[in-house]
């Protein structure tokens, strides 16, 4: 296996052309438009592959919506303002049961907010981000090697469940280059049955998300939620690092766990016992770990690029069991580990 | 005794929802009896709006994939690209193609999107209870123009038929009507030929259907047929707008 140097727009672009994604639609929006541009290049020389530069984030996921009920592999990417546009499409395919993976590198916010890395869309993206009752399986990469294994993952998973993926990841983890092992994407596993491509001889079919029967749709919705809660069961992922004898237990994603793996280590070096729980899905979000993590840790921090998301999801999985502290940074700043463990020793200390 | 006339093989045998009078109805059957006489059931992919004709699956014996609100190009783009062998026409009323989806509509015509369009124009949307529509007329009454269209407060209507045949990427335009049996046979013809052109790869097709809503027009059915070609069809003239195959020889 090859290791290259590549940046997390290009390794999610190249693990999506490897793992079988044969459609992609886009709209350009920093920082995700090296994304673009690779699959600009790429997938056209992919075999029977599609790439349309879409007039609007609108149009690029009603596009994948078009393209995965035809049974492509089908991906759009974007921005946070971007994603806003894309919760119609969202909605639809979650309704409709259709696969496809949906990557968001975001940036500062509210509104057209600045192009730095943020984490301001953890409610948007774990809350299902458009209209209805529906959830979105949200992976969240910390780095570039990880970016490229989610992106193949996220597939499989969108495939296995007939549900959107979203791969939420920052300006940063777009950005920046790393090291990167491919891995081996598996083969696809995908029933025919769900393809539209014309009756043939046979029964004609639709895809639909109008469901004007009132029952029929209730019964529709707890279809959904059965699915939701198989993937509550069987999906979640998270990591843990250092937590052992910890007396403080630090809880962030994506590159805020990065830099809090900085401090962590930095303070564990001054005798800190500090370590970290990181979600690597956000939904369904790992609440066990930290339920059963608060067995023995009376104290948490959460830390995140945002005025404070995930910090309800730990404070809902922890029921009051224990203290939960916050360090937020929104609006594009990311502070350095020195900053971060500053945070860390003011709470450690209460 | 021989049989001259029969439902289509690609229309299901469900009764309509449409009211009386309407235009849906007619036009729907006519996509039918083209996909038949061009023998592409089997191979064909339908598009269906938000509005009237939402409930179009249950009618078309062909599949079918709903499109949100306004993206049927866009949806369609996606189908197509992925299968560039099948028929994929999508069905939009004039809010849907003309005013939330006039990007998209705009776009896939302008990139010369292999598809073809059915665009039923009945100068207001219709299911939603009559508001104002982009191709209402000048002086017309609706829900939300209620003293009549201003073209000061609200603009004047839209030719898109006109104004998409500016577009390199499209191939053929018709505007048609399906208030008379005259009408309604060419409106058939029409929407066979785009398709042939979409099965010769020619570009992007658009048929305009000029469709008599008599519920929200409070007119009468017979009524609202007059009223096509009196009052619809002076701001939208009835015929080819665009065909860049103008003078060679079709079968039709």
């Amino acid at each position: 296996m090859d290791k290259i140097l590549i940046s997390g727009n290009w390794a999610c672009g190249e693990a999506a052309i490897r793992a079988g994604c044969r459609f992609y639609a886009g709209y350009p929006i920093t920082p995700q438009n090296e994304l673009t541009e690779y699959m600009a290049e790429h997938m056209r020389q992919a075999e029977g592959g599609t790439f349309i530069q879409a007039e609007s984030e609108i149009a690029a996921v009603n596009m994948v919506l078009g393209a995965s009920a035809a049974g492509a592999r089908a991906m759009t990417s974007s921005s946070s303002p971007g994603i806003s546009l894309k919760q119609e499409g969202i909605s639809a395919l979650a309704a409709d049961e259709l696969p496809a993976v949906i990557v968001n590198m975001m940036r500062g916010g509210p509104g057209l907010g600045n192009i730095l890395p943020s984490q301001g869309d953890y409610f948007q993206a774990t809350r299902g981000g458009g209209h209805g009752d529906y959830r979105t399986i949200v992976l969240a990469p910390s780095s570039v090697q990880e970016l490229a294994d989610l992106t193949m993952d996220a597939f499989d998973l969108s495939d296995a469940y007939r549900n959107p993926v979203l791969i939420l990841g920052d300006g940063m983890t777009g950005q920046m280059m790393e090291p990167v092992v491919f891995g081996k994407p598996r083969p696809r596993r995908y029933s025919e049955k769900y393809v539209l491509k014309g009756a043939g001889e046979g029964r004609s079919r639709f895809v639909r998300a109008l469901i004007l029967d009132a029952l029929r749709m209730e019964e529709h919705n707890w279809k959904l939620v059965r699915k939701y809660n198989v993937i509550l069961q069987k999906e979640v992922r998270f990591e843990t690092f250092r937590t052992g004898n910890a007396k403080l237990v630090i809880i962030a994603y994506g590159i805020a766990a990065r830099i809090a793996k900085g401090a962590i280590n930095r303070l564990r070096d001054s005798g800190y016992r500090v370590g970290l729980i990181r979600p690597i899905t956000l939904w369904p979000f790992p609440a066990q770990i930290i339920r059963d993590t608060a067995e023995r840790i009376g104290s948490f921090l959460v830390f995140e690029m945002s005025t404070g998301q995930m910090l309800e999801d730990v404070k809902l999985a922890l029921e009051g069991r224990a203290r939960v502290g916050f360090y937020g940074r929104p609006g594009g700043i990311v502070p350095t580990p020195a900053e971060l463990a500053k945070a860390i020793v003011q709470e450690y200390q209460r | 005794m021989k049989k001259v006339f029969s439902r289509p093989r690609s229309l299901k045998n469900t009764p309509f929802h449409y009211c009386a009078g309407c235009g849906h109805s007619i036009t729907h059957r006519l996509i039918c009896d083209a996909v038949d006489q061009l023998g592409i059931r089997g191979i064909t992919i339908g598009v269906p709006p938000a509005g009237c004709a939402v409930l179009a699956y249950n009618y078309f014996d062909v599949d079918m994939l709903e499109a949100p609100h306004g993206r049927g190009c866009a949806v369609a783009t996606g189908i197509k690209r992925t299968l560039p062998d099948r028929v994929v026409f999508s069905y939009q009323g004039d809010g849907d193609l003309a005013a939330i989806g006039t990007a998209e509509t705009f776009h896939a015509a302008n990139r010369g999107e292999n598809i073809t369009v059915i665009f039923i124009n009945n100068a207001v949307y219709g299911m939603t209870g009559g508001q104002m529509a982009p191709t209402t007329l000048l002086g017309m009454m609706s829900t939300t123009s209620p003293p009549g269209r201003s073209a000061t407060l609200d603009g004047h209507p839209i030719r898109m038929s006109e104004v998409l045949a500016r577009l390199e990427g499209t191939a053929y335009i018709e505007r048609c009507a399906v208030n008379s049996p005259q009408n309604i046979l060419r409106a058939g013809r029409a929407i066979r030929k785009a398709f042939r052109y979409q099965m010769d790869g020619a570009g992007f097709t658009m048929i305009e259907v000029l469709s008599q809503c008599p519920t929200n027009w409070k007119m009468t059915a017979a009524e609202s047929c007059k009223w096509v070609d009196e009052v619809m069809a002076q701001a939208f003239p009835i015929g080819v707008i665009k065909d860049i195959r103008k003078g060679e020889k079709h079968a039709d």
